[in-house]
């Protein structure tokens, strides 16, 4: 049942990414809705289904670009690892979480994407993906953190209730 | 008889208009007053009809505000593909199947787009794609019912281009920023800011004689091997709605044609 949440939303997400995030670039750089809708997933209590939902988001991505296929997985499962990491380390401040594990996961991606494109023997200046892509999609991704954070937290509470003592 | 003979003769008009003038006066502000006061009872009831009226005007508007939006769509979308049509019609060398842009590469770092017709159309990989204003690039993935086309300005397309008014032939490349640029001028040639630039045919990919910009400006350093220019590119990347697939033009692989480095 959850997975299958999952799966409704983050082919939700992909369409919305491909048809509308990303026809609103600041520079070259967008913002990655599926990157922040699995963080802010897996840094919810209670969630046991983030690797599964970074799975299924994963693959969305990857049907909706050219890069080599699977590359967002990894990019995704790194980033929901950190994610992890960073709940059990920060549990007091969700939303710095939050938002470290966006910066994060955020540079991961487009550097596991530069890299792809660079082995593939494209050429592309560092200092403008830098200048032009990283920092601009960094930045949007940040703005959009934390209300994404919320909705997911919404989300949690709503399939993961809390279990009240008898 | 004789006021009746007066009034006949209309002697009595001078002391009939004295006397009705008062009367009339009083009636008209009797009946004013009246009405005012008649319409004070009934206002409530014409508020209340007057304000359903009102909501269904509104609705009416919004509808009729929603219809012509849609229609100005589809104008906007029959002109685009009449300009289509009229492009096909004056090229009638080539085959061409008509695709809508349904969605973009998510990732920034590609510049890719993605199409509702795929191999069940008939699409296969390498098919040049064009628009009425000039080549927006080919297709480099094809499923059943949806392809993906690598634009122009993506940093992996390298184009064998001519430049129409000095025939040199050049290379151009699509960068990261989604502009598109020029390299391999020879220092020799003469380039001039305007110059059309168009696919030369060279290399297999695409078919000779599409238009894809025209040269904005030139960069020539004495100690480079080759020139290098900006082109501004005929077809605006941001703005593809529909696209037109050449079908009939089967790209050449010339790769292995090509000597591996270190080879005899």
């Amino acid at each position: 049942m959850i997975n299958l949440i999952g799966l409704i939303l983050f082919g939700i997400l992909a369409i919305l990414q491909s048809t509308i995030v990303s026809r609103m670039p600041l520079l070259n750089g967008t913002a990655d809705l599926i990157l922040l809708f699995i963080v802010a997933w897996a840094l919810q209590d209670r969630v046991e289904s983030a690797w599964q939902w970074c799975l299924i988001g994963g693959i969305f991505a990857s049907l909706y670009s050219g890069l080599p296929f699977g590359l967002f997985v990894i990019a995704y499962l790194i980033a929901t690892g950190i994610s992890r990491l960073l709940k059990r380390r920060v549990w007091k401040a969700p939303f710095l979480a939050m938002l470290a594990a966006t910066f994060t996961g955020t540079i991961i991606i487009q550097l596991i994407s530069l890299v792809a494109r660079l082995i593939t023997g494209v050429n592309i200046p560092l200092l403008s993906a830098l200048n032009l892509i990283l920092l601009p999609g960094l930045l949007l991704n940040l703005i959009l953190a934390i209300p994404v954070f919320s909705i997911m937290h919404d989300m949690a509470a709503w399939l993961y209730p809390e279990e009240l003592e008898a | 008889m004789g006021l009746v003979g007066l009034a006949l003769g209309g002697y009595l008009t001078p002391i009939s208009r004295i006397l009705i003038n008062p009367i009339v006066s009083a009636q008209s502000w009797l009946a004013k007053r009246y009405q005012a006061v008649q319409s004070l009872i009934t206002q409530p009831e014409d508020v209340t009809s007057l304000r359903q009226k009102n909501a269904q005007l509104e609705a009416d508007n919004s509808r009729m505000q929603v219809q012509i939006i849609e229609l100005q769509q589809q104008v906007a979308e029959a002109q685009l593909l009449s300009t289509l049509v009229d492009y096909e019609r004056r090229h009638v060398e080539n085959q061409y199947i008509a695709a809508a842009v349904i969605a973009r590469d998510i990732s920034p770092f590609m510049h890719y787009v993605i199409i509702d017709r795929g191999s069940d159309d008939g699409l296969r990989r390498g098919m040049p794609v064009i628009t009425q204003q000039g080549l927006v690039g080919n297709i480099a993935a094809v499923t059943a019912g949806a392809a993906r086309v690598e634009l122009i300005n993506d940093p992996g397309s390298s184009i064998n281009v001519i430049l129409q008014q000095s025939g040199v032939e050049a290379v151009l490349n699509g960068q990261i920023t989604g502009e598109i640029g020029l390299d391999m001028i020879p220092q020799n040639a003469t380039v001039q800011p305007g110059d059309l630039v168009m696919t030369s045919g060279l290399g297999g990919n695409y078919p000779a004689n599409l238009v894809i910009g025209q040269v904005v400006t030139v960069r020539s350093d004495a100690f480079a091997l080759f020139q290098s220019a900006s082109v501004q590119p005929a077809v605006d990347f941001s703005q593809l709605e529909i696209v037109l697939i050449i079908t009939n033009f089967q790209p050449v692989d010339i790769s292995p044609l090509i000597p591996a480095p270190g080879t005899p």
